[in-house]
């Protein structure tokens, strides 16, 4: 049957063309992965140092306590009223969290707050206990370890910065008492995400060293 | 033996001490307070005391209702000290009344009132049992004898034949009244001019730990405080203050404030110092408080010393360098200079301004009506108080009817001589007329309003004997006068306030050759006397350099106080030797990284010594057990007394808390609330406080004050022990 | 000025306030409730303390306008509560309080530890009372009272 040995042949053209399209494109795509590897682990590693100045900024270090209380303010002081961690990092009974901090930041009192505020758990402290922050190597190599962050890989991680609760509100961090802003960190959210984004393409390297 | 008044403060007056009020301090209205000092005379009997001059109304103390209860006025302000527990409790006791059916009430302001011994009505000094013991004694006593009168009558027997207990009258064939029933009989009954008083061994409530009355209305939310008071359709009021004392305002801004909804007027006032602050009139709190965080001001400042800790600090340590105005100049002036250097100790102590920041802020409420006037507040100075409101209002003090209310606490900060905000709730109500209005100080307003415990500074020479005793003893105090300028000044002695020098001036350890001098700068912020004033330092310094003589010979730190002490201190002997008896066993036994710090003090008449076993975690101490003995003569209610110290312990914990000061900047109170002053929370308190009683018959003294001094030079002692480091400046920032 | 319709001690309540008035002062003064104290207004005394939907809250710092439909609880309802009434009881019985002012935070605390932990460990009552100020100090008795309340809560 001739149409049929045609389409036949052309379906075979087809396959040919694009199984050489894609051995060639793979050809091609592994080049230029070879080259963006190579050239973006130094950017990886730049781009992580962008993330590591926003994590270690008190707007999120400041819940990433080593100890068993969180720190509050620019200057990290250690939160009042002897809060304390608690066994889910929610505070304890009597002295939650939850007891003054609510689901959104209330400017006319200066109390920040966010949905579901807590502390995060001792497998992503980023300070010692002595309220110092860790480097940036033993902070990459946590952020990164998946038996310690909830099992999530480059793309889960740049998810939880693009859209977890808290860590946006680290960009609408609220009124003090005082009615000042809180600071920001040094990077916008969209840079953030951008620099995430970029570390994560390169494989979420980690500097070397301690 | 001691009468009643072994207040340390007393002893600086005269037989027949006027108080005069000067013409600046209160506007030109000439005020005598008469201190009534009773003769002394020879102990009449175990728990006797000479008889206050005046005999004192029982109508006025105890009111017998018709369902039985027993309503007994209290003469002094309740602000935790227990007194409405106790004072009632003395009436009762004498009274033979029901204990079950009293009730005591906080007496207004009135002339009956006042305290026997400084005729003023007022609480503080730790003096309410040691000075109204005997009066509540003589009026349960007095009553008790005109029920007997009107059953005696009505039954037709002789009073010596009835009986009474429980608020019941018994005669002689059987017959029996409830008080209730004899009330209106009995009240009138000629006023006994002699009664006869109990003898210990017959008292059913004084020496017993009796329950407090006010508990459970503080429980379950119902008892009223001042801060809580509402009538028809008062206003509340706020304040803002200068930001430096004593500035004034040039210029408000009010259109934002008023513009909200609630807001109802704004306007100048007089405040502290002589500085101005604008006033908020508001429906309630909240509004008030909105509206002044919304006002402009513009402060002027010409002229206005602007006090500062780091330079005050500085200027200080240069006086303490000199000699002050001398309070003690015995034995030889120059036996310091014989001892060798080799054997002389040089010690220069800091201490902050401290505020008091009982947990309800200040406030007042007062009705100005033209002719009278109405005022409400936990007042520990009532009489002067009282004065000052009618001063302002254009009134006589008679026409000032003042309501003693239940206070959150008060450590001195509620008893000030000028009356501050008072007068602020006056200018108020009288601008308001009609209106009652009620001020209320935010916690900001409290921590920057002033009225500290004042900073001060020592410098003490020691020279140190070949026995290890200390052969010289050199002793500058640089600090703020508390009483110049006030009503109160007339307690000061050659320039000298006494409650800048007590616990060093009139020291209990038999120092040869003691030389204290005093200075008094004069500084732009109000200062006011802390739960044991002078003590607060000087038994910090006392106790921590006897602790050092002791180390420095050798010795164990209670045997050495035992041996430095002079015969005479009999309370502080039997504090330190029933402390040491009591605490014995487990200081033989302390853990690994535990010490213990010894620290013995005698402070309005009563001899505190206590034990601490300490421990260093994270950097702060861990105080685990406090062991305290006290001798206060009569214990009137052992469970209060208990009370007083394990807590008054806990409050003596503030001087030590890392941000547990006030400090100012150019004039600025660098603190604002208690993010920035950091009282002791529970982590802090000790773990454990066993309080140990000296058993006595003596008349009462104090238990107010007496626990807060001995915390804190304890538990450095302890630290010391621990670190080798010596801890001089407090609040104690770094362990 | 807005219209709130609050639940509270089981009871509905309505009031109309300025939406940031913090609840303490709606409790206070519009719903003249006093028994929940004032004492810094900054969350750092505990005072104030209530519950909200079950959780001890700071009121002086959360504004009627936050709360919704959560209950709130108050101390005036505790002398009802089984663990209230015997919180208080063993207050009375081990003469806790002196000037009583922080006592009602210190008491809404203690309820709110006791009801998720019955039998508290000394690490338990420091870390959940940790956050209140007693200026008279009465931490002693507090403990004392809140081991005696944890043996009698059936």
């Amino acid at each position: 049957m001739p149409h049929i040995r045609a389409a036949g042949l052309l379906i075979a053209a087809v396959f040919f063309v694009s199984g050489s399209w894609v051995i060639v494109s793979g050809a091609l795509g592994q080049a230029r992965d070879a080259q963006r590897t190579a050239a973006s682990r130094t950017e990886g590693l730049a781009a992580w140092e962008r993330v590591y100045s926003v994590l270690t900024h008190p707007r999120c270090i400041n819940c990433h306590t080593a100890t068993n209380y969180p720190q509050q303010g620019d200057d990290r002081q250690r939160h009042f009223a002897n809060v304390v961690r608690g066994p889910e990092g929610k505070g304890v009974p009597g002295l939650n969290c939850a007891s003054c901090h609510q689901e959104s930041n209330v400017d006319s009192t200066g109390v920040p707050g966010g949905h579901n505020w807590h502390l995060a758990p001792l497998s992503m402290k980023w300070q010692d206990l002595n309220d110092k922050p860790l480097s940036s190597a033993a902070v990459c190599r946590q952020v990164t370890d998946r038996s310690k962050n909830h099992n999530m890989d480059g793309p889960k991680l740049l998810k939880h910065h693009e859209e977890e609760a808290l860590v946006l509100w680290a960009w609408q961090p609220g009124r003090r008492p005082d009615g000042t802003m809180r600071t920001l960190p040094p990077l916008s959210h969209e840079e953030f995400v951008a620099a995430t984004s970029r570390w994560v393409e390169a494989g979420t390297p980690c500097p070397q060293g301690r | 033996m001691s009468t009643t008044t072994a207040n340390d403060t007393e002893r600086h007056l005269n037989r027949r001490g006027f108080l005069r009020v000067s013409a600046t301090a209160v506007g030109g209205l000439l005020v005598a307070l008469h201190l009534d000092v009773p003769a002394a005379s020879a102990q009449e009997g175990a728990g006797q005391t000479p008889p206050p001059k005046k005999d004192y109304p029982p109508a006025a103390f105890v009111d017998i209702r018709p369902d039985g209860k027993v309503v007994i006025q209290v003469n002094r302000l309740e602000f935790g000290q227990g007194v409405q527990t106790a004072l009632p409790m003395i009436l009762a006791d004498e009274l033979d009344a029901d204990w079950s059916q009293v009730v005591g009430e906080l007496a207004p302001a009135a002339e009956v009132y006042k305290d026997p011994l400084f005729g003023i009505q007022m609480v503080g000094g730790s003096g309410s049992i040691a000075h109204s013991f005997q009066q509540y004694r003589e009026l349960g006593a007095r009553t008790r004898a005109m029920l007997v009168a009107a059953a005696a009558k009505r039954w037709q027997v002789a009073p010596e034949q009835c009986r009474t207990q429980e608020s019941v009258v018994r005669g002689p064939g059987g017959q029996s009244a409830r008080y209730a029933e004899l009330a209106a009989e009995a009240a009138r009954q000629p006023v006994p001019t002699t009664v006869r008083l109990k003898q210990p061994s017959e008292f059913r409530l004084v020496g017993k730990g009796v329950r407090r009355l006010d508990s459970r209305p503080k429980c379950d939310g119902s008892l009223k405080f001042g801060l809580d008071l509402d009538l028809a359709a008062m206003k509340v009021a706020v304040v803002a203050h200068p930001p430096v004392f004593g500035a004034k305002v040039r210029s408000f801004d009010d259109k934002a404030a008023r513009a909200l909804e609630g807001v109802r007027d704004v306007f100048e006032i007089s405040v502290t110092r002589g500085g101005t602050g604008v006033a908020v009139i508001a429906d309630k709190f909240w509004p008030a408080k909105q509206a002044r965080d919304l006002l402009k001001i513009e402060w002027d400042f010409d002229g206005v010393e602007r006090a500062d800790s780091s330079r005050l600090l500085e200027q200080y340590k240069q006086l303490a360098r000199t000699t002050g105005l001398i309070s003690v100049a015995r034995g030889d002036a120059k036996a310091l200079e014989a001892v060798a250097a080799a054997n002389r100790i040089v010690a220069e102590y800091e201490f902050p301004y401290l505020p008091h920041a009982p947990m309800e802020p200040l406030n007042t409420t007062v009705r100005f009506d033209g002719d009278r006037a109405e005022v409400w507040a936990g007042s520990q100075f009532q009489t002067l108080d009282q004065m000052a409101v009618a001063e302002v209002l254009g009134l006589k003090p008679e026409q000032v009817t003042f309501h003693t209310e239940m206070a959150g606490g008060g450590f001195g900060r509620r008893a000030v001589p000028d009356s501050h905000v008072q007068r602020e709730a006056a200018q108020i109500a009288k601008r308001l007329r009609g209106t009652p209005v009620k001020l209320v100080w935010s916690r900001e307003d409290d921590v920057r309003g002033g009225y500290y415990r004042p900073m001060h500074f020592h410098r003490v020479e020691i020279g140190i004997g070949a026995d290890g005793m200390p052969a010289a003893w050199r002793h500058v105090v640089v600090g703020q006068s508390i009483v110049a300028e006030t009503p109160f000044a007339m307690m000061m002695k050659d320039g000298i306030d006494p409650t800048t020098v007590e616990g060093v001036n009139d020291t209990h350890y038999n120092l040869p050759n003691l030389h204290v001098s005093a200075h008094h700068p004069k500084v732009n912020v109000p200062v006011l006397w802390w739960r044991s004033v002078g003590h607060t330092h000087t038994a910090f310094v006392m106790e921590t350099l006897i602790d050092e003589l002791a180390a420095r010979a050798k010795a164990d730190p209670i045997a050495y106080r035992r041996k430095l002490l002079n015969p005479e201190a009999k309370k502080l002997r039997s504090a330190l030797d029933l402390m040491d008896a009591r605490s014995a066993a487990w200081r033989r036994r302390l853990p690994k990284g535990h010490a213990v710090g010894i620290s013995c003090h005698e402070s309005f008449g009563t001899g505190v010594a206590c034990a601490a076993e300490v421990s260093i975690e994270n950097k702060r101490p861990k105080i685990h057990r406090v062991t305290v003995a006290v001798d206060c003569g009569l214990a009137v209610n052992p469970l209060t007394i208990e009370s007083q110290f394990q807590a008054g312990l806990g409050f003596g914990l503030s001087q030590l808390m890392a941000k547990g000061a006030i400090t100012l900047k150019d004039g600025l109170v660098e603190q604002r609330n208690f993010d920035g002053y950091v009282p002791p929370y529970m982590p802090d308190a000790p773990v454990a406080v066993d309080v140990h009683i000296v058993p006595s018959a003596e008349a009462p003294s104090g238990c107010g004050e007496p626990p807060v001094p001995v915390i804190s030079p304890a538990v450095v002692n302890a630290l010391t022990r621990l670190t080798g480091k010596r801890y001089r400046s407090l609040p104690l920032v770094a362990v | 000025m807005t219209t709130y319709q609050l639940n509270v001690n089981g009871e509905r309540r309505e009031v109309t306030v300025d939406p940031s008035t913090p609840l303490l002062w709606v409790l206070r003064e519009d719903l003249k409730m006093t028994g929940t104290k004032y004492g810094c207004g900054v969350s750092a005394c505990g005072a104030c303390t209530v519950h909200v939907a079950g959780v001890a809250t700071r009121s002086c710092m959360l504004p009627v306008s936050h709360v919704g439909e959560r209950p709130i609880v108050t101390i005036e309802a505790m002398s009802k509560d089984p663990v209230g009434r015997a919180v208080q009881d063993a207050w009375v019985e081990k003469d806790v309080v002196q000037c009583g002012y922080c006592q009602s935070g210190q008491i809404m605390t203690a309820v709110a530890l006791l009801k998720h932990t019955p039998r508290p460990t000394d690490t338990n009552i420091d870390e959940s009372m940790g956050g209140n100020i007693c200026r008279c100090a009465t931490y002693v008795r507090i403990r004392e009272a809140i081991k005696l309340a944890a043996q009698n809560i059936k």
